[in-house]
C-alpha cells in the first residue's frame, strides 16, 4: 500500500509529486501568499482535494491552498508512528480474573489522519497502558472480537460475544467486561440479557462518550468502574456500567433490559428507564440500590441461546402514518414488528387494514410506547381494543429497542405464533416488570425553584 | 554576598545586552464578539454567581505524534479534584464538555483575519482546529480549540521591524478561584469567550523595550475596534532568556508598566541560577554524580515547638528529610529581589506535590528561628550528612510527602545542569514563582469534531478594506500634521482616527481643536453618560464647519454640543444658530470697546483696575460672539492709546 500521499487527491496530490515530496515530509514552501515550514501531514478523506496540510513547528496544523503553491523544497523526512507506553500487566493471584472483550467503539480508539476522526484501533494491551490503575482491581485477560462501530453492531456481532462470553465463562472467568461503543449499547445489552441465560458471573458492558485521546474523557473512570464491578460486584447480569452524572463521582450498573441511551452528548446519558438502577460504582465500592438481582455463583452453568431473526421492524408511529409503512414490511417478508405507539399503546385508524393484513399473513406484532416510561395499556380506549383484535399484542413496559430485540430472538427459536408470544410477555431478564416503584420516572424540569436548588447544592 | 545585578533603575541597554537578555511576547486579547467561539452562549457577561458545579480530573493523554507530553504528566502527578461553577446564563453543555462544539462563530473568525492583516501576517489557505492540552483544568475538555490564522508577520516598533511568529484564534480559560491542597475551584463565565494571541519573535533586546512592543500590539488592534477593552481583556506572557539561559515564560502579567522590573528580575534569576550551577559543577556535582537521600524523621520532630511542623504532626502527617550531597548555601542563594533557590524547591512542591500550606518545607539554611539546633543535630545523624551538605524537611500526608520528595531531587538535579524549562507566573512584587513545566509543541493534536474551514481570498480583502492604516503610519503623519504629541496615540488607536483624520485633512480644522472635541470633550461626555449617538458624523462635520467661520464656537461649543446631547427634543442645527448670532465685526468692536472704556474711566483710576473692569464688561456682551484674545487686543490697543494722550 503507498501511503505516501496518504488521503490527497488531486490537484493537491498532484502538486506533491511534481514537487517531489510526500506525507511525512518536512519542507519550505513558497507560495503567493507567504513562506511557509513544516512537515506535510495526511488529509482527511472528507476534506477537499484543494488543500496541502502542514504542521508547523508549534504544533499547529494549517492548510495551503494547493493552486498557491510556488515551490516546496523537502529538508528531510520523518514518519511519526502513533506509540503507547505499553505495560505488561502484573498479575496478583489474589486478584479476580477478568475478560475484556473488545469490540470497537469509544472506549478503545484513537485519532486517524485519513478520515481525521476517532477510529476503534487501541489494542487492549494499549489500554493498559494508558490506564494503569485497572491492575489494583484484576488480573486483566483481553479479547478483540472484532473493531466496529457501535451503529455497525448486528446479529452477527451479538452472536459472536454472546458466544464469547459462554467461552470465557466456562474458561473460569470471575467476571466479565465488555468495551462498546455507546450508540448502541443498549441494543447490545439487551440482546446478550436474552442470549446469555444463568450467567454465574457479571457481564459489565462499557463505553465512553468523550474520547480516550482527550484529557477529560470519561473512558478510564468508566473502565475502572467496569472491572471493578466485574471482578467484585455480586451482580450476575448483563449490566452497562456509565456515569452516573457528568462529574467524575460515580457510575451507575444499568440492568441490560431497562437502560437507554438518553443524550446525544452528555456523559451521564444512560439511564434506567420505568425503574431505579442496580447498583452505584465508584474506584472503592459498589452500592446496591436494590436486591432483586440474580447473584454471583461459583458453577460455570450458563446457557448460550444465540437464536435471531433478521426479518424483525420496529415502526416508530407518527399521526398522518400510512398503511403502506406496514404493507412494505409484510411485502418484503418481515415476520415480526414492534410498534412504538402513541400514548398507552395507539396507532391511526387507517393503519388498521395493514394490520388486518399482517395478522393474516402471520406476522407477529407488538405494542410498546413511544413515551418510554409506563406501561401498554390497550383496554383504557376503544383504539386499543380494536388494535388487540387485529392481533396487536400489548409488550407492557417493555422499551421499544427491546421488544425489538426480544422479537428477534424469540422468531428465531420458533414459527409458532403462540410459543413466540409465551416468550415475549415471560420476563426473562427484567424487561417486563410487574411494578414501576414511585421513583422510576423522574425527569426534573430546569428552571424551577426546587431543581435548581438541587442542582446547585447535591447534583454534581 | 555580592550583589547579582545592578539594581533596576540603574541597568541600562548595554548592561542587558552582556547579559544577553532577548525576550518576546504573547499577548491575549479578546475579541468584541456577541457569542462565544464554538456555542452560542453570549460573551463578555461576568458573574461570580453561579447555579451549580460539576466535579472533574483530568488525565494525561497521547498526542499525535506520540509521546506523553511533560506538562502532562506533571499536572496529572498533583491528582486534583477541579470543580466548576456553573451560571445558567454564561454557559451551556458546550463549555463542559458534554456537547460537541458549533461551527467557529464567524465574526470572531473575521475580526482575527482583518486583525492579522492589518500586523502583515502571511495567511493560511485554510484553517485547521488544534487541541492544546491543559491539564490545570481550566479548561474542562481538557484542551483549549485553538487555530492559526496567519504566520511570520511584523509589526514597526522605533522604526525597527518586529517580527510576528504567529496569531492565533482560540477559545479562553476559566478563572481560578481558589487552588488549595488537592481542590481547584474555577469560574467559568470567561471560558470559551473567543481571543487572539499575537506572539513576537524574540527580538526585544531591553526591559523597556518589551513594554513599548506590548503596548503597540494593544493600541493596535485596538485601532481596528474589534476588541474588548477593560480589566482582563488583554492579558500578556512575557518570555525571557539570557545568554546560557534557558527561554522562560512568565503567564499572566496584568498590567504592561509591570513588564520591564518582571523581566528585570528573571534576568536576575537566570543569572543567579547559572552562578549556582557553576558553583555545583565546581564542587564535582553534575547530572550524573548528583546524590541525595532521604528518611522519614517524624519521630526525631515530633516533639518540636515550632508550629508549622507541630501542626502537621498534631495531624498526623510524615516528615520527611532529603540531604543534598555537596549542597551547603546553595539553598539561601539569592534568585530574586528578596527571594533564594530554596523558594524554587518550594514552588515546586506547592504546585506538583499540593503541599499549598506555606511554609511547606524548612531547610538547614534558615536563618530564621524554627527547630532547636539539637533536633537538626539528631536529623544531620539520621541522614548522615555533614557540614558540605544542605538538609530539607518536607510534611504532609504520606501520599504526597513522596511526591514531594521525588520533586525536591528532581528540581536539586536540575540545578546542577542549568535552568529548567518551565512556565512561570508573575507576581504582585514583579517577581515570579513557578507555575508548570514549559509545555512542548507535543500537546497539540487536531480537533476532530470540527472539519478545516477554507479561508478564501474575497473574504481576506473584504475584511483588509475595513483596516484602518498601521498605526506607525498614522504616527509619522500626525506628528507631520501637528497632532500634540501627548494626543498622538490614544488618536491613532482609536476608531475615530479615520473620521479624525476626515475633518482635519478635508474641512482644514485645526488638529488641536478636532482632537480636543473628538476625543478630550467626547470622552468628558461619555463618562457622564450622555447619549453620544445623537452626535453624528455629519452633526460634528456641520459643527466644524461653522466654528471655522464663526471662531466663537470653539469657546461656546461644548456648552451647546452639551446642551443638545441633554435636551430630548434640541435640534441642532437650529441650536447651532441661535446658540450664536452672527460674528460682530471688527469695525463694530472697536467703538463699543471705546464706548465701555469712556464710561469706566470716570470711576477708576487704576490703570490695572480700569481694565481689567473694562474687560469684565466687555465679555458679558461678546462672550461667544468673539474670541476672548480679540476682545483683549483690542482692550489694550485701546487704553494703551488713551494713555499716551494722557500724558
Amino acid at each position: 500500500m503507498n501511503d505516501d500521499y496518504k488521503g490527497y487527491r488531486d490537484p493537491a496530490k498532484k502538486v506533491l509529486i511534481e514537487h517531489k515530496v510526500r506525507v511525512w515530509s518536512e519542507v519550505k514552501m513558497r507560495t503567493t501568499r507567504g513562506h511557509f515550514e513544516g512537515t506535510i501531514l495526511p488529509r482527511s478523506e472528507t476534506s477537499d482535494a484543494k488543500h496541502i496540510v502542514l504542521k508547523l513547528a508549534n504544533g499547529y496544523n494549517i492548510g495551503i491552498l494547493s493552486d498557491t503553491v510556488e515551490t516546496i523544497e523537502e529538508q528531510s523526512y520523518k514518519e511519526a508512528i502513533y506509540k503507547i507506553p505499553e505495560k505488561e500487566f502484573p498479575t496478583d493471584p489474589k486478584k479476580p480474573n477478568i475478560k475484556l472483550l473488545g469490540t470497537g467503539g469509544t472506549i478503545a480508539s484513537r485519532l486517524d489522519y485519513r478520515t481525521g476522526a476517532v477510529i476503534p484501533a487501541f489494542s487492549p494491551g494499549e489500554l493498559y497502558g494508558s490506564v494503569p490503575e485497572l491492575a489494583d482491581y484484576c488480573n486483566l485477560t483481553t479479547e478483540k472480537l472484532f473493531g466496529v462501530f457501535s451503529e455497525n453492531m448486528g446479529p452477527e456481532q451479538w452472536i459472536r460475544l454472546a458466544e464469547a462470553i459462554g467461552e470465557a465463562i466456562e474458561a473460569g472467568t470471575d467476571g466479565i467486561v465488555i468495551g462498546h461503543g455507546t450508540d448502541v449499547m443498549h441494543h447490545t445489552a439487551a440482546i446478550l440479557s436474552f442470549m446469555v441465560q444463568d450467567s454465574p458471573v457479571p457481564i459489565v458492558m462499557v463505553g465512553s462518550q468523550r474520547s480516550s485521546d482527550r484529557p477529560s474523557s470519561d473512558a478510564a473512570l468508566n473502565l475502572i468502574h467496569a472491572v471493578n464491578t466485574a471482578g467484585k460486584s455480586d451482580i450476575a447480569e448483563v449490566v452497562v456500567s456509565m456515569f452516573g452524572p457528568t462529574s467524575d463521582q460515580y457510575g451507575l450498573l444499568h440492568r441490560g433490559t431497562r437502560v437507554r441511551k438518553m443524550h446525544s452528548s452528555y456523559r451521564s446519558t444512560f439511564r434506567t428507564i420505568g425503574d431505579i438502577p442496580l447498583a452505584m460504582v465508584d474506584r472503592e465500592k459498589i452500592t446496591p440500590l436494590r436486591s432483586d438481582y440474580k447473584k454471583r455463583r461459583n458453577d460455570r452453568r450458563v446457557k448460550i441461546n444465540t437464536a435471531f431473526e433478521e426479518k424483525v421492524s420496529i415502526v416508530y408511529y407518527y399521526p398522518n402514518m400510512q398503511p403502506d409503512i406496514i404493507d412494505s414490511l409484510i411485502d418484503n417478508g418481515y415476520r415480526g414488528i414492534v410498534i412504538a405507539g402513541t400514548g398507552l399503546g395507539h396507532v391511526n385508524k387507517p393503519v388498521y387494514k395493514a394490520l388486518e393484513r399482517a395478522q393474516k399473513k402471520g406476522v407477529a406484532v407488538y405494542m410498546t410506547v413511544q413515551t418510554l416510561w409506563g406501561y401498554v395499556q390497550m383496554y383504557v380506549y376503544e383504539t386499543g381494543r380494536r388494535l388487540m383484535e387485529l392481533g396487536v399484542i400489548p409488550g407492557a413496559n417493555m422499551l421499544p429497542e427491546v421488544a425489538y430485540v426480544k422479537l428477534c430472538w424469540a422468531l428465531g427459536q420458533t414459527d409458532d405464533l403462540d410459543k413466540v408470544k409465551k416468550i415475549m410477555l415471560t420476563p426473562i431478564a427484567g424487561e417486563i416488570t410487574e411494578r414501576e416503584p414511585y421513583n422510576g420516572y423522574l425527569i426534573y424540569q430546569g428552571g424551577i425553584p426546587e431543581v435548581e436548588e438541587f442542582l446547585r447544592t447535591i447534583k454534581r | 554576598m555580592s550583589e547579582l545585578l545592578k539594581p533596576f533603575e540603574e541597568m541600562t541597554a548595554d548592561d542587558y545586552r552582556d547579559l544577553g537578555m532577548k525576550s518576546g511576547l504573547e499577548i491575549h486579547q479578546q475579541l468584541l464578539t456577541e457569542k462565544k467561539l464554538f456555542c452560542r452562549c453570549p460573551a463578555g457577561h461576568y458573574s461570580n454567581e453561579y447555579d451549580a458545579e460539576i466535579l472533574r480530573h483530568m488525565r494525561p493523554t497521547l498526542s499525535e505524534l506520540g509521546e506523553y507530553d511533560g506538562t502532562a504528566l506533571m499536572e496529572f502527578k498533583t491528582k486534583k479534584n477541579i470543580t466548576y461553577r456553573i451560571n445558567h446564563q454564561t454557559v451551556c453543555t458546550y463549555e463542559m464538555d458534554d456537547t460537541p462544539p458549533f461551527e467557529i462563530n464567524p465574526e470572531a473568525l473575521d475580526s482575527a483575519l482583518q486583525i492579522a492583516q492589518l500586523m502583515n501576517y502571511k495567511m493560511v489557505g485554510e484553517i485547521h482546529i488544534a487541541r492544546k492540552q491543559y491539564l490545570d483544568g481550566s479548561i474542562p475538555t481538557g484542551f483549549q480549540r485553538t487555530t492559526i490564522v496567519g504566520v511570520d508577520g511584523w509589526i514597526k516598533l522605533n522604526g525597527r521591524r518586529i517580527g510576528l511568529i504567529q496569531l492565533g484564534l482560540e477559545e479562553d480559560a476559566c478563572r481560578e478561584v481558589s487552588d488549595v491542597g488537592h481542590e481547584r475551584i474555577y469560574i467559568t463565565d470567561r471560558l470559551g469567550m473567543p481571543l487572539i494571541e499575537t506572539v513576537t519573535e524574540p527580538v526585544l533586546f531591553t526591559p523597556q523595550e518589551a513594554a513599548e512592543a506590548a503596548q503597540l500590539l494593544r493600541w493596535i488592534v485596538r485601532s481596528t475596534g474589534r476588541v474588548r477593552t477593560g480589566i482582563g481583556a488583554a492579558r500578556q506572557d512575557v518570555n525571557v532568556s539570557i545568554t546560557g539561559g534557558t527561554r522562560i515564560e512568565i503567564k499572566g502579567v496584568p498590567r504592561i508598566p509591570m513588564i520591564p522590573r518582571l523581566i528585570y528580575n528573571e534576568v536576575m534569576r537566570q543569572h543567579a541560577l547559572l552562578k549556582i550551577r557553576d558553583i555545583l559543577n565546581s564542587r564535582g556535582i553534575r547530572d550524573a554524580t548528583f546524590k541525595a537521600g532521604d528518611e522519614d524523621v517524624t519521630l526525631l520532630v515530633n516533639k518540636t515547638e515550632w508550629d508549622p511542623i507541630a501542626q502537621a504532626v498534631k495531624r498526623g502527617e510524615t516528615v520527611r528529610c532529603i540531604n543534598l550531597r555537596g549542597y551547603a548555601g546553595i539553598l539561601s542563594h539569592r534568585t530574586q529581589t528578596g527571594k533564594t533557590f530554596s523558594k524554587e524547591i518550594s514552588d515546586r512542591v506547592r504546585v506538583i506535590a499540593c503541599l499549598t500550606r506555606l511554609p511547606n518545607l524548612l531547610t538547614s539554611e534558615s536563618t530564621e528561628e524554627t527547630i532547636d539546633s539539637y533536633i537538626w543535630n539528631k536529623i544531620r545523624r539520621k541522614m548522615g550528612a555533614d557540614s558540605h551538605d544542605a538538609l530539607i524537611l518536607v510534611w504532609g500526608t504520606e501520599g504526597d510527602v513522596e511526591t514531594a520528595v521525588k520533586e525536591i531531587k528532581i528540581r536539586a538535579r536540575e540545578a546542577a545542569i542549568g535552568i529548567p524549562n518551565e512556565t512561570r507566573q508573575a507576581l504582585a512584587d514583579s517577581t515570579n514563582g513557578f507555575e508548570r513545566i514549559l509545555p512542548g509543541a507535543e500537546r497539540m493534536y487536531p480537533d476532530t469534531d470540527l472539519p478545516p474551514l477554507e479561508i478564501t481570498q474575497e473574504r481576506l480583502e473584504r475584511l483588509q478594506k475595513q483596516n484602518p492604516p498601521p498605526l506607525w503610519e498614522r504616527f509619522e503623519k500626525y506628528t507631520k500634521i501637528g497632532v500634540p504629541a501627548h494626543l498622538i496615540t490614544s488618536i491613532a488607536a482609536s476608531v475615530r482616527a479615520r473620521f479624525f483624520e476626515h475633518v482635519v485633512e478635508t474641512l482644514n480644522v485645526p488638529p488641536l481643536k478636532a482632537a480636543v472635541f473628538l476625543f478630550e470633550m467626547t470622552r468628558y461626555w461619555k463618562r457622564k453618560k450622555m447619549n453620544l449617538s445623537k452626535m453624528t458624523d455629519k452633526r460634528w462635520e456641520l459643527f466644524f464647519s461653522s466654528a471655522l467661520a464663526q471662531p466663537a464656537l470653539w469657546q461656546k461649543g461644548a456648552e451647546l454640543i452639551e446642551m443638545f446631547l441633554s435636551e430630548e427634543e434640541a435640534d441642532f442645527e437650529r441650536l447651532l444658530k441661535v446658540y450664536i448670532p452672527p460674528a460682530w465685526k471688527e469695525t463694530n468692536l472697536e467703538p463699543a470697546i471705546e464706548k465701555i472704556i469712556r464710561s469706566e474711566e470716570k470711576k477708576i483710576s487704576d490703570k490695572q483696575k480700569l481694565k481689567k473692569r473694562c474687560m469684565g464688561i466687555a465679555m458679558q456682551t461678546f462672550k461667544g460672539h468673539v474670541l476672548a484674545e480679540k476682545v483683549q487686543a483690542v482692550l489694550q490697543r485701546k487704553l494703551d492709546a488713551e494713555g499716551g494722550s494722557h500724558e
